[in-house]
């Protein structure tokens, strides 16, 4: 079986300390993941809202691309963004896509010293990086960053937690960064994350990852599985790739035009630009929209969604139990003319059809804001 | 007297004359995590052993309850409705799924006893 790729799964650097927390184990691209530990997904879930939860998501790929101006005009000509005037050590939320504007990823890319650090899907982070390298010619040094772990801390205490390991890390703004001394160990660290809470996720060495993750923990906080972060990043109403987002969608069918530069919208120049204005100009038929089902009905991932007249006018894409809004949540895709806020739906589930109405995004959102922006 | 059974399934069922009390396992509970939907056969119909008996959610996802034997479904559990957090606080006790009149108690050799099923559930793991 010469052909046969190696199909072991890997393993992050926290995974003996997974191990040790009771953590219940997923193959989730590629990798073995904590789904959960032994609180359960709504209590790991109430504990980040409520203090602050560790997320080991190393299973991302951290790709450093260095170059310099030459680099920045390359990546304009791929990703809808204003790089130019991107200032150091701020990060944008954007997209890789293909020339029909349908998403092959959905990124964080950071302004470094030297270049950019570019965060993609665990899932889509091999094949990235092809088309990246192919896309730029192989102009630039490319690094897929394997050597190091990827740490989240999100909730409110989180800022208090990791300032007393990483003085000064309160300073960061959201969605900025900076290195920060561990040891002797530089950490990059932004302030950011998926949960609709104030955090920051944290690229470490390896071989410095389970220790200082230790220190997150001596200090108050506590791991959290794969589990409670589906359930915090749809409480937020933010897309996961692979459900509100794929090859088959573009950001204007998946409602976020707000991440595409308004500079950029104007000047065009990069990849998908003209299928972009299109939708823009002309509509599109299908748009991401919230759904809450009425009752306790979880309407799960392909749940066929129904107009009054029995028609099917969409597809659900995310389905859970949000634990913050104590109650089912949604997100799905509907016929542009069913997607004004609390219209009427329904949802098809083992058979039956059950009342539900679109609403807004997202179903939980923080009633204070401290001193970020 | 009553007498409790198990079946491979892990739904237990608490028998009492021609009456059985139906819910799931303590042990199914830990597979399945936090319970937070749960929807009952309606009172009047008829299920089979093996049969399609209701489901119940998770965060993680839905899976099938199945009875254990035939019969005919005589009330059900509202409280686990309106709280499904209960099925995992007591699974074995005050949240049971539903009571059916027994159709047919020679089905009821064919589940196991408390011993045999602990053994069963430690054995398959997950």
């Amino acid at each position: 079986m010469g052909t046969e790729v190696n199909m072991e799964i890997k393993k992050t650097s926290l995974n003996k300390l997974h191990e040790t927390n009771k953590a219940k184990f997923v193959e989730f691209a590629g990798y073995e993941m904590p789904i959960q530990y032994s609180a359960g997904i709504i209590e790991e879930h109430k504990f980040t809202r409520s203090h602050s939860g560790i997320f080991d998501v190393s299973h991302m790929g951290q790709l450093f691309i260095y170059g310099d101006d030459n680099l920045t005009d390359d990546l304009e000509k791929i990703f809808p963004l204003d790089l130019k005037n991107l200032k150091l050590n701020s990060s944008k939320y954007s997209f890789l896509m293909n020339d029909d504007a349908k998403v092959y990823d959905d990124l964080i890319i950071t302004k470094i010293e030297g270049g950019f650090l570019i965060i993609l899907n665990a899932a889509c982070k091999d094949n990235d990086f092809k088309i990246l390298s192919s896309l730029l010619n192989d102009k630039y040094k490319m690094v897929l960053d394997n050597t190091r772990s990827l740490i989240a801390i999100q909730g409110p205490k989180s800022v208090e937690i990791l300032n007393t390991i990483l003085s000064n890390v309160s300073d960061l703004t959201f969605m900025s960064g900076n290195w920060f001394m561990y040891k002797d160990q530089k950490l990059f660290v932004t302030r950011s994350g998926y949960t609709g809470e104030d955090g920051f996720e944290i690229s470490i060495e390896n071989n410095f990852a389970e220790e200082f993750t230790k220190r997150l923990l001596d200090n108050g906080a506590k791991l959290i599985g794969l589990g409670a972060r589906d359930t915090l990043r749809l409480e937020a109403g933010l897309c996961l790739y692979g459900h509100e987002l794929d090859i088959n969608k573009s950001p204007i069918e998946a409602n976020l035009k707000w991440a595409i530069s308004k500079e950029r919208l104007i000047k065009g120049g990069f990849i998908g630009f003209d299928n972009i204005v299109n939708q823009i100009n002309s509509g599109t038929n299908q748009i991401r929209v919230g759904i809450k089902p009425e009752g306790r009905l979880i309407a799960r991932e392909k749940t066929k969604v129904f107009n009054k007249n029995d028609e099917v006018i969409g597809e659900v894409t995310s389905g859970t139990f949000g634990p913050s809004v104590n109650g089912p949540i949604a997100m799905g895709f509907v016929n542009k003319e069913f997607s004004k806020k609390e219209t009427k739906i329904f949802l098809e589930v083992r058979g039956k059809k059950h009342p539900a109405s679109i609403c807004g995004l997202p179903f939980y959102k923080k009633s204070y804001v401290k001193g970020v922006n | 007297m009553s007498e409790v059974k198990y079946s491979k399934e892990h739904e237990w069922i608490k028998i009492e004359g021609d009456v059985g009390t139906v819910g799931i396992t303590q042990h199914a509970t830990e597979m399945l995590g936090d319970i937070v939907f749960v929807e009952l056969p309606d009172v009047g119909s008829s299920v089979e052993k093996d049969g399609n008996a209701g489901v119940v959610e998770s965060t993680k996802a839905a899976s099938d309850v199945y009875t254990p034997i035939s019969g005919e479904i005589t009330e059900s559990n509202q409280a686990i409705v309106d709280d499904p957090g209960k099925i995992n606080s007591d699974p074995e006790n005050e949240a049971w799924f539903f009571k059916l009149k027994i159709k047919d108690s020679n089905e009821l050799d064919s589940l196991m006893n408390k011993e045999e099923y602990d053994k069963f559930a430690k054995e398959s793991g997950n």
